[in-house]
């Protein structure tokens, strides 16, 4: 399974835990399962379309991603706030 | 002893004191995150923050106090699968028997029957069939405006940027616009506006019903058909742009405004703060300034930034301004004094 990282605030809300391995065969498909093991995550990593928020990045095992990178057993998915972001 | 809760760019302070005594911070919520708009439900007693976090996407939380526990409310979030997400939260209003409203951006109403901890997405304007439609102003698509009528439930005006005015009489089931009268003067003279109507703020006199008040984009109106047409108040004022309004629910001639210079140039009128009464529903304007700052003052009030407590001779009115200042006066507008001097932009005021 992928295993996916977070940070806070989404840490806090799943449970307190950084590191959750999940089934799925692209970012998309493992922040779902994310979302479906973590309700109170629901809404904060994808919006109501299912797109990755505008300000969150992904890297897959250390590489920049998006929600359509494939990902495997032996990736890490890291959610992280982007930069531009910052600037409100 | 009054309680400001004040949505700042860099989180919620809540301010308490007494106008002419002075205010003090007394708690700060979310830090660091933009929260666009909290109020206390009358009702419940909660206090209710909409925090926009750029990352993150708008989230609606409620708290017993500001320094407790708060807890992220449910169902604030457009159908799943569709072509459109939350943007933003801009307003919460209590309504008729204990119901909440809370409207943002795109156009979306949700209700509340819990006091804030449940929402529902209101699905006659969601599935309006002009929606396709709709322009956002600069603002986004906003609605930012949510007027009940005081013992009827069933009725209830909604403004949104650029959708105009939008009236209900029958519990939310259908809509239909109320924007004969309005002449936006960012289209030529013999343009037709359609919908594209750009309302900044609306408001129902208490004691009248029938009788609202707005500031649009460039120009003041007033209704005294409940929100069907509109007549053009704003001669005498130094502009007739601005954002927000309040009323004094024990006059309903009265109104509150606080001009800007224009809408190329969104800044207090020749460096001068000035608050802006009419007693006579818009026929004459008076300004009010005594305790405000007078000379190379280029401020800015945001459209939830002008809230009221009170009434009559009782009358408190609050704003605060994107340089980070909070203005109050116990006298209805005659004398201010800075109430906070030196937070984050503020978004919103309001009383509790």
């Amino acid at each position: 399974m992928t295993t996916v990282r977070l940070r806070e605030p989404l840490k806090r809300l799943a449970g307190g835990r950084a590191d959750h391995a999940l089934e799925g065969a692209t970012v998309a498909e493992v922040l779902a399962a994310l979302e479906r093991d973590q309700p109170a995550l629901a809404g904060w990593i994808l919006d109501e379309r299912g797109r990755l928020r505008r300000h969150i990045n992904v890297y897959v095992s250390g590489e920049p991603g998006g929600a359509e990178t494939p990902v495997g057993p032996e990736d890490r998915v890291d959610v992280l706030p982007a930069i531009s972001g910052g600037a409100r | 002893m009054t309680e400001l809760l004040v949505g700042t760019k860099k989180g919620l302070f809540v301010l308490e004191g007494t106008p002419g005594e002075g205010f003090e911070v007394t708690a700060r919520a979310f830090a660091g995150e933009p929260v666009e708009y909290a109020m206390r439900d009358p009702a419940s007693g909660r206090i209710l923050a909409a925090v926009t976090s750029a990352f993150y996407g708008p989230k609606l939380h409620h708290a017993e106090d500001a320094h407790g526990e708060w807890t992220q409310a449910t169902g604030v979030e457009l159908p799943e699968g569709g072509e459109q997400a939350l943007e933003r939260l801009w307003v919460i209003v209590a309504g008729e028997g204990g119901r909440l409203y809370m409207g943002g951006d795109p156009g979306v109403l949700f209700e509340s029957a819990d006091g804030g901890a449940s929402w529902a997405l209101v699905r006659s304007l969601w599935d309006h069939p002009t929606r396709p439609d709709w322009q956002p102003g600069g603002g986004g698509l906003c609605l930012h405006s949510i007027v009940p009528w005081p013992g009827e439930p069933d009725r209830l005006a909604l403004a949104m940027s650029a959708v105009g005015v939008w009236l209900t009489d029958d519990g939310l089931e259908t809509w239909r616009h109320g924007n004969e009268g309005l002449r936006p003067n960012y289209i030529p003279e013999d343009a037709e506006p359609g919908m594209t109507l750009c309302v900044h703020d609306l408001h129902r006199a208490a004691q009248r019903p029938e009788r609202m008040f707005m500031q649009f984009h460039g120009g003041v109106y007033r209704s005294d058909d409940a929100g069907a047409s509109w007549t053009g108040i704003g001669a005498g004022l130094p502009s007739d742009f601005g954002f927000p309004m309040v009323l004094d629910p024990a006059d309903p001639d009265s109104a509150y405004v606080i001009p800007l210079e224009a809408d190329m140039d969104r800044v207090t009128p020749g460096g001068r703060v000035r608050v802006y009464e009419t007693r006579d529903a818009g026929e004459t304007w008076t300004a009010r300034g005594d305790g405000l700052p007078s000379e190379h003052a280029y401020l800015t009030i945001l459209r939830q930034a002008l809230d009221r407590a009170g009434s009559g001779s009782e009358l408190e009115l609050y704003f605060g301004t994107t340089s980070g200042a909070v203005f109050g006066s116990g006298d209805a507008g005659a004398t201010w004094a800075p109430a906070a001097e030196h937070l984050p932009p503020v978004y919103s005021v309001r009383t509790a």
